[in-house]
């Protein structure tokens, strides 16, 4: 087997361990845990994307989600004191259906991934380099209006949350 | 046995479905959005993997669009968090019940 190979199975292990870990933590119910652990996906996700020839993506990856998103949550996670909420004690019935349905949405997408054939007789040929990324984005025209409308959706978001942040809406 | 685009869609797939138990079985908004997150992320690989084997680059300028876009919605998601925790004190989704403040 080789090194990517390996490589592969380990980021995969470690990314649906850390994400199970995040829904469901047997040790601790606190947010703060789910969150660091989410942290750790995020990396372990950024790892697959390099062993996948993302390089820009795994930068931006770790840079935008395990860097501002994951400090966005700690922060609100901080703000607001959640002690109270480690006692509650999970829903039977939710979790009982729950399983049940998210365990046949796992068989319904093993088989259909499975019997599809996806990537039978494909081979991993795109070299994903930063600069081929800037080239398809900048200069093909077919990208640049929704790179602009991106823009003014952060521009947006931003007028948004500081309205919502007020105490009051005067 | 070779590493194809099938075990990265199984990874992917099977972390979707790891986010959507969270959003059922978990009562606590935070961590309801984290796995929210760890859906959207199951999404950028399964469209990285589709990029890599498919030799287009449309894939990964999709994932740039939904990591920007997946930001500016965690701020927003958030500021309304704060926002509804100042209203009533909890975060728990059983005590957000009612439609009206």
């Amino acid at each position: 087997m080789a090194l990517p190979d390996i490589l592969f199975y380990l980021f995969a292990a470690l990314t649906l361990g850390c994400g199970l870990l995040v829904v469901a933590n047997p040790f601790s119910r606190n947010p703060v845990t789910s969150a660091m652990f989410l942290v750790l996906t995020i990396v372990s996700l950024a790892g697959l994307f390099v062993l996948l020839h993302a390089y820009f993506l795994a930068a931006v990856q770790i840079l935008v989600y395990a860097g501002a998103v994951m400090v966005l949550f700690l922060f609100v996670i901080m703000l607001l004191d959640l002690k109270a909420e480690e006692r509650r004690r999970f829903n039977v019935f939710a979790v009982v259906l729950g399983g049940a349905s998210v365990a046949g949405l796992v068989g319904i997408l093993a088989k259909t991934i499975h019997e599809s054939g996806a990537g039978a007789g494909l081979q991993p040929t795109l070299a994903g380099e930063t600069r081929n990324l800037g080239v398809e984005l900048f200069t093909k025209g077919q990208f640049l209006l929704p790179f602009e409308i991106v823009s003014l959706l952060l521009l947006v978001a931003m007028v948004g949350v500081i309205l919502l942040s007020k105490r009051e809406l005067r | 046995m070779n590493v194809g685009l099938e075990h990265y869609l199984f990874v992917s797939a099977a972390l979707f479905c790891l986010g959507l138990l969270g959003v059922i079985v978990r009562r606590n908004l935070l961590v309801i959005y984290m796995s929210l997150e760890l859906m959207l992320n199951a999404a950028n690989l399964a469209l990285v993997a589709f990029s890599r084997f498919n030799n287009n680059l449309d894939g990964q300028l999709m994932v740039f669009f939904i990591i920007t876009v997946a930001a500016a919605e965690v701020a927003v998601g958030l500021a309304l968090v704060v926002a509804l925790y100042r209203e009533r004190q909890s975060a728990h989704v059983e005590d957000l019940a009612s439609l009206k403040l």
